[in-house]
């Protein structure tokens, strides 16, 4: 008996607390425009959204109410994550900052809290039950805009990630069966495989003879990267390429022959121009200024 | 299964079609170093384009195919080791050391051409 009692009460909470939703959604409709012009008032007194214009601010804190509204009265957060996810792609490219973000739902949350107590003052009991109602739907949406602009913003930054790494690893075709592997900044483990792999793909990709590998752009690296351009190197050769690495720094060459390299298998010159002319000999290319009547 | 053996002018094509046991490895090295002296080769390429995987075995005896071969008198040419392949057999200390590897056949038989031509042109 006490389970059946226990459970009709626990209906009956959640039964009088959509009651109280209901009746806080339509307290936030009536107070629709009154409610949203203390909010846009203090969006603006606490300088967020500075990035955007007043009109921007008012279109967008407009739709965010509506939508808040709305999370309340079905009590679903799916069409507000959309919204959120699609707020935060149109938003984050402008400069709107996270702080910005979280800001402005807690202060909406504050403004309807505090309409809520000036309708609700007088009865304490009344009070108490609406705020318990609210509280947790509240805060459930604060969390879910934030978490939706975070995972935006962390979407971005992983895809930039991506595409820096892709930019800094070209692989470039100068000659026919000749390609350049320029290499910039720094080499980590990772890297280092990314560039094998595109290196060895280039290789068959492009029918290359020769590879000219320059690393006058790469100050230093640790011995686990050096001996990763070795075994690069002699990958290279299995396809039936040759390697020539330039533009070692001083420390670069420290470390390869600490390491121990056998300098038999690995072709360096001094500089790109260096290698390139190397290549150039290898692939039985000749080449030189025109001569004077041929140019005149 | 068998490695089939073509004969192409002066030269010998092993094509590798599917994975191979030892057994069949060492089959087709006996194969190669007896018929390069019966057909009186120049070269001989062998293509592993089909390969996926290179163990030591393999890497090993196609070493000493090359080997036996040039003590027979011609000139062993490896092609068509795949990307992966490549880095993986190096990662194990696999180099092939001593043994010329191309491309492709396309490139093996360019370079046996070039090799040979020189040295019967002189």
């Amino acid at each position: 008996m006490g389970l059946a009692q226990l459970r009709n009460e626990t209906k009956s909470t959640s039964e009088s607390t959509a009651v109280l939703l209901r009746e806080l959604v339509a307290h936030l409709g009536q107070n629709r425009t009154q409610l949203r012009e203390e909010w846009i008032r203090r969006i603006t007194e606490g300088r967020l959204l500075t990035a955007m214009s007043k009109e921007e601010i008012f279109a967008e804190a407009t739709s965010v109410y509506d939508s808040y509204v709305e999370a309340l009265e079905t009590r679903t957060l799916e069409t507000l994550q959309a919204y959120a996810q699609n707020l935060s792609e149109r938003i984050i490219p402008r400069g709107v900052e996270t702080h910005e973000v979280v800001g402005i739902v807690l202060l909406l949350r504050d403004v309807l809290a505090r309409s809520l107590f000036s309708k609700y003052h007088a009865d304490t009991r009344m009070l108490n039950a609406v705020l318990d109602a609210y509280e947790p739907a509240a805060n459930a949406i604060a969390i879910t805009v934030a978490v939706g602009f975070v995972r935006e913003r962390e979407r971005i930054i992983r895809q930039q990630q991506e595409a820096i790494r892709e930019l800094s690893t070209p692989v470039l075709q100068v000659r026919e069966r000749l390609l350049i592997l320029p290499i910039i900044g720094l080499i980590d483990p990772l890297r280092a495989r990314q560039l094998t792999e595109q290196l060895l793909r280039g290789i068959r990709a492009n029918r290359a003879k020769v590879v000219v590998i320059d690393i006058t752009g790469v100050a230093a690296m640790d011995a686990t990267v050096a001996n990763h351009l070795v075994l690069t190197v002699e990958s290279a050769r299995l396809l039936g390429a040759r390697v020539i690495v330039t533009g070692l720094s001083p420390e670069i060459a420290q470390t390869l022959v600490n390491i121990g390299v056998d300098l038999g298998k690995m072709n360096t010159v001094g500089d790109l121009q260096g290698g390139i002319e190397e290549a150039e000999r290898l692939l039985g290319y000749k080449v030189g200024p025109l001569s004077e009547g041929m140019s005149a | 299964m068998q490695v089939p053996i073509l004969k192409q002018g002066a030269y010998l094509i092993a094509t590798i079609q599917s994975a191979l046991t030892d057994a069949d490895i060492v089959q087709l090295r006996d194969a190669l170093v007896e018929q390069v002296g019966r057909y009186r080769s120049r070269g001989v390429i062998i293509d592993v384009t089909a390969l996926d995987v290179m163990d030591s075995f393999a890497t090993g005896t196609l070493r000493d195919v090359a080997h036996m071969v040039r003590l027979r008198g011609a000139e062993t040419v490896i092609v068509g080791i795949q990307p992966d392949v490549a880095f993986a057999m190096v990662h194990m200390g696999l180099t092939l050391e001593g043994v010329t590897t191309k491309l492709d056949l396309e490139e093996g038989l360019d370079h046996l051409n070039r090799n040979i031509r020189t040295t019967a042109g002189r």
